[in-house]
């Protein structure tokens, strides 16, 4: 094990210090540490240091997508983009939803070492909203599972999301719901509003959303259960969530970097690489949102970080897939969005992925203050750089992000996972 | 310039002017013995129909052959979206055979902005319907039909539409026969108005540039033309109207109704008609309605779409819209 | 366009013009032997006043009514790749058409031919007269095609650095042609 002086790095966007890392944990935090007996000294020149990112909601695709994404690239992505943890959506093939599984992810994730990476169950069998899958075995198995979750379909049944949330309390687990209403969206291909109107694309009403959050805040509050709620995406969700707090009801919620900045209008070129679920939504929820998570009533951000291959994006839009990728452009998006427009400061930015997701997702070790004793997860980040997004850069497998050629401010350049670099000068370890 | 016809939104009121002036002069054409001109001999021009539609198929094939275009017709056979691909692949197929210009049809909302957008292919493309997009050569169609009954074959050169009052009835959330009719009306300087059940407008459509109704009845005596929107049966399963009996008595156009519209107003239907639904047979069949004529007008619009946008080195019609992306 | 006319001379006055029309007009009823089957087809834009007047003209001489109509030839050109599409202009048709007849085409300057050669192909598609002839205002020389006028009203030997340019009441607000020197020598008769 190795020693590391990181010199001048301001400490969640604070006063420039150094910080020393002996073998897997923050040894040393204060001003004019010495660099005796040190293996490797970073000089931070002014960057700004934070626990390492901690994403909730990322789709790996292993197994079975493995064109799009595999555990190695996603965790390697996640390093490029300063996380030290991610959980990985059940959406795969076959369904994360048996212990057999989540080892398999979980174990994938130690071997490589990038990341860790917590499996998320999923919260029926095979996604298909009828039948509990074995929580409690996914709970008990190596990958220890605390979150569950069907994302990419929503626990529609009031009956079994009632079931799942009452279950789960045996042994502290939270379902985190893709709330979605399946009648009010069929054939929903974007937003609606003036511009699914004009475009003649199917609406994507705001209430397919906000009825099924409005419902599980109550069942969560009747059953005495935590829900969180995955994407919130509307100004409306917002308000609803913020009423379920200032009740007392037990719920977090997470948004995503991609409806913290883009709206609909970007629809209007038909370009599918701006085709998510759930869809991007008008100037006046995303300003919303973005004051949500300021004020708290939105806990976290989470990437959505949904890898497709080429083919599924270069097609007209209604064949296209929904998903972007998110990992590697996260930070600089919550950076213009949110701490360039005064919203949130570093700190802020620390709390909000790094702390609260590790706490919902009991990510043990993540999530840390950057003080002695502390696991040594840590991200270094340039917030002076200015850049265009080049997707031909990305450590992912898929190139499907809707910000190329954009420019974008911040870059992260050192990761550490338990004091190993998984990421130094913006190389790939 | 923008070499594509893809919506009527990106019309200006010149390109449009033009268009429906050019049509007046190939609608000459057709009174002649030899119903031909060499406008656009030498060049191929595929009709690319993810869709089925025979009608705009034919009104498109009998316009590229008046003007000596040759024509290849592929029929794309999907059942509901066909896979990305195929559209990309089989463009690229096309323009390998040397096809200079493609008239897409296509079920997805958008496939003919993404074929002229994408880089996959370099031919100009025609929309001729897609999804519940836009179809804009039937809005200059109407257009021309309208600028003929309402201003006169010889007085309507070189005028839109101003002050003429088209009401447009029924399906208009599924309808891209409504959007490019609202589009280019506008344009032209019509009022319009559209008059369906509240289930079957858009949500949004309040930002559009016209006026909405939900009583057909106090619509029609304002109306210079009324265009009756085709009402598809499988609406009334997905709970859009309660029966067909209610739709034809609240909705539908019937001779006493039309007998409220003023002396000079026409009966458009862009077809097919469901007879007993939006329309009655007394109405179809009646010296106002404009049906057949709109079919012949097609062609005639169609030839100065294909001529404008294809007869020179580039097109004479400018977009906006569609450049730069 | 009208700052290049303003160093061109005229060549035809108004007066000048009126008596060449008026000569043609005598040639035709000559030639075609009271000009009996005589249909005129003007050539968009100037062509067309002129073949109206020469049809006038031609009543006043025979004491009946000559038929008279436009013929656009756009569509039919050799150069219509070569610039983006124009503007269609009317062809017009006498209602008893054009079969057997002698049909009388009618434009204001004769040059290089091509656009006689575009009527030609023109008349093909709407007919088949007994006989094509060919009326022009002037004929400025410079062919590029086998083709020649039956019936010329100024010959007119010209450089092809120069421009010749017909203006007529109807549509200029008088009657002249001018003759005047190409701003950039290279660039297109009109």
């Amino acid at each position: 094990m190795s020693k590391i002086l990181i010199r001048g790095a301001k400490v969640l966007g604070g006063e420039a210090q150094d910080v020393l890392i002996d073998g897997a944990v923050i040894a040393e935090v204060g001003a004019g540490l010495s660099a005796d007996g040190v293996d490797e000294v970073v000089e931070a020149d002014g960057k700004v240091l934070l626990p390492g990112l901690v994403d909730l909601h990322t789709h790996l695709r292993e197994p079975g997508r493995e064109d799009s994404e595999t555990v190695l690239t996603g965790t390697q992505a996640a390093a490029s983009g300063g996380y030290t943890a991610v959980f990985a959506m059940a959406n795969t093939f076959p369904v994360a939803d048996t212990a057999g599984v989540v080892e398999q992810v979980y174990r994938l994730g130690q071997e490589h070492g990038y990341c860790d990476v917590q499996p998320i169950g999923a919260v029926t069998v095979g996604l298909e909203g009828q039948k509990l899958a074995e929580l409690g075995a996914m709970h008990e198995s190596a990958a220890g599972v605390t979150v569950f979750s069907d994302d990419g379909k929503c626990v529609h049944d009031a009956v079994i999301m009632r079931r799942a949330l009452e279950y789960v309390k045996a042994f502290g687990g939270v379902v985190a719901q893709h709330a979605q209403e399946p009648r009010l969206t069929e054939g929903a291909q974007m937003n609606e509003g003036t511009v699914s109107a004009e475009l003649g694309l199917g609406g994507w009403p705001a209430v397919a959303e906000e009825s099924i959050i409005a419902r599980d805040v109550l069942l969560a509050e009747h059953v005495g259960s935590r829900v969180h709620i995955c994407h919130l995406s509307t100004a409306g969700s917002v308000e609803i969530v913020r009423w379920a707090k200032s009740r007392g009801i037990d719920v977090t919620a997470e948004v995503t970097p991609h409806h913290l900045l883009l709206t609909d209008e970007l629809v209007r070129s038909y370009n599918p690489v701006y085709k998510v679920n759930p869809p991007l939504r008008t100037e006046k929820d995303v300003m919303a949102l973005r004051e949500a998570l300021a004020d708290g009533t939105i806990d976290i951000v989470a990437t959505d970080h949904a890898p497709h291959p080429h083919e599924d994006k270069d097609c007209e839009w209604a064949a296209a897939a929904m998903g972007m990728v998110g990992l590697e452009t996260a930070l600089s998006v919550v950076q213009q969005t949110m701490v360039e427009t005064g919203l949130l400061d570093w700190a802020g930015v620390a709390d909000r992925m790094s702390v609260k997701p590790a706490e919902i997702g009991q990510a043990t070790g993540h999530g840390r203050p950057v003080s002695a004793g502390e696991p040594a997860n840590l991200v270094l980040v340039d917030a002076d750089y200015r850049g265009d997004v080049d997707p031909a850069g990305f450590a992912s497998r898929s190139r499907n992000t809707p910000y190329e050629g954009r420019e974008l401010p911040g870059r992260v350049t050192h990761t550490w996972l338990r004091g190993k670099a998984t990421l130094a000068d913006g190389k790939l370890a | 310039m923008m070499r594509h016809l893809i919506s009527a939104a990106d019309l200006t009121r010149d390109d449009a002017v033009l268009i429906l002036d050019t049509a007046e002069e190939m609608a000459r054409v057709a009174d002649r013995p030899i119903k031909k001109l060499p406008a656009l001999r030498g060049r191929t021009i595929c009709n690319l129909f993810f869709e089925d539609s025979t009608r705009t198929r034919i009104s498109f094939e009998a316009a590229e052959k008046r003007l000596s275009a040759d024509v290849i017709n592929f029929a794309a056979k999907g059942s509901s979206v066909s896979k990305g691909e195929s559209l990309k692949d089989t463009a690229q197929t096309l323009e390998a055979m040397g096809v200079d210009a493609v008239v897409i049809r296509h079920s997805a909302s958008g496939a003919p902005y993404r074929l002229a957008t994408s880089g996959w292919i370099d031919a100009p493309v025609i929309n001729a319907g897609d999804g519940t997009h836009q179809h804009p050569t039937q809005a200059l169609l109407d257009a021309f039909t309208m600028r003929r009954r309402l201003v006169g074959r010889d007085a309507g050169i070189g005028q839109g539409l101003d002050g003429k009052r088209v009401t447009l009835v029924g399906d208009i959330l599924h309808s891209r026969v409504a959007r490019s009719n609202v589009d280019l009306l506008h344009t032209l300087g019509a009022e319009v108005t559209l008059v369906a059940p509240p289930t079957l407008l858009p949500v949004g459509v309040e930002s559009w540039p016209c006026d909405v109704s939900y009583d057909l009845d106090s619509t029609l005596p304002k109306t210079d033309a009324v265009m009756m929107l085709r009402v598809q049966r499988e609406r009334m399963n997905a709970a859009f109207f309660p029966t067909e009996r209610e739709y034809s008595r609240r909705y539908g156009l019937d001779g006493e109704r039309m007998a409220k519209m003023p002396e000079h107003a026409i009966v458009m239907h862009p077809g097919p008609m469901v007879r007993g639904m939006e329309i009655t047979a007394e109405v179809a069949d009646s010296d106002r309605c404009t049906v057949i004529e709109q079919v012949a007008n097609g062609v005639h619009t169609r030839m100065a779409v294909l001529y404008l946008l294809l007869g020179g080195n580039e097109p004479a019609v400018t977009h906006t819209r569609t450049e730069g992306n | 366009m009208d700052t290049q006319q303003s160093d061109a001379r005229p060549v035809l006055e108004g007066p000048d013009i009126e008596r060449v029309l008026t000569r043609i007009a005598h040639e035709i009823v000559e030639r075609a032997k009271g000009a009996e089957d005589v249909v005129l087809l003007g050539i968009p834009t100037r062509g067309v006043f002129l073949a109206r007047r020469l049809a006038e003209k031609l009543e006043d001489v025979t004491g009946r009514k000559i038929p008279c109509g436009s013929l656009d030839i756009t569509m039919y050109r050799d150069d219509l790749r070569m610039h983006p599409p124009r503007a269609l202009a009317r062809t017009e048709i006498p209602g008893d058409g054009i079969d057997g007849r002698l049909v009388v085409l009618v434009d204001d300057v004769l040059f290089s031919g091509r656009t006689i050669r575009a009527a030609l192909d023109a008349l093909n598609d709407i007919g088949r007269p007994r006989a094509v002839q060919l009326a022009v205002l002037v004929d400025r020389g410079h062919r590029e095609l086998p083709i020649r006028a039956d019936y010329v009203g100024k010959n007119l030997p010209t450089s092809l650095r120069e421009t010749v340019k017909v203006q007529l009441a109807e549509e200029d607000g008088r009657d002249a042609v001018l003759l005047g020197a190409k701003p950039d020598a290279t660039a297109a008769e009109q």
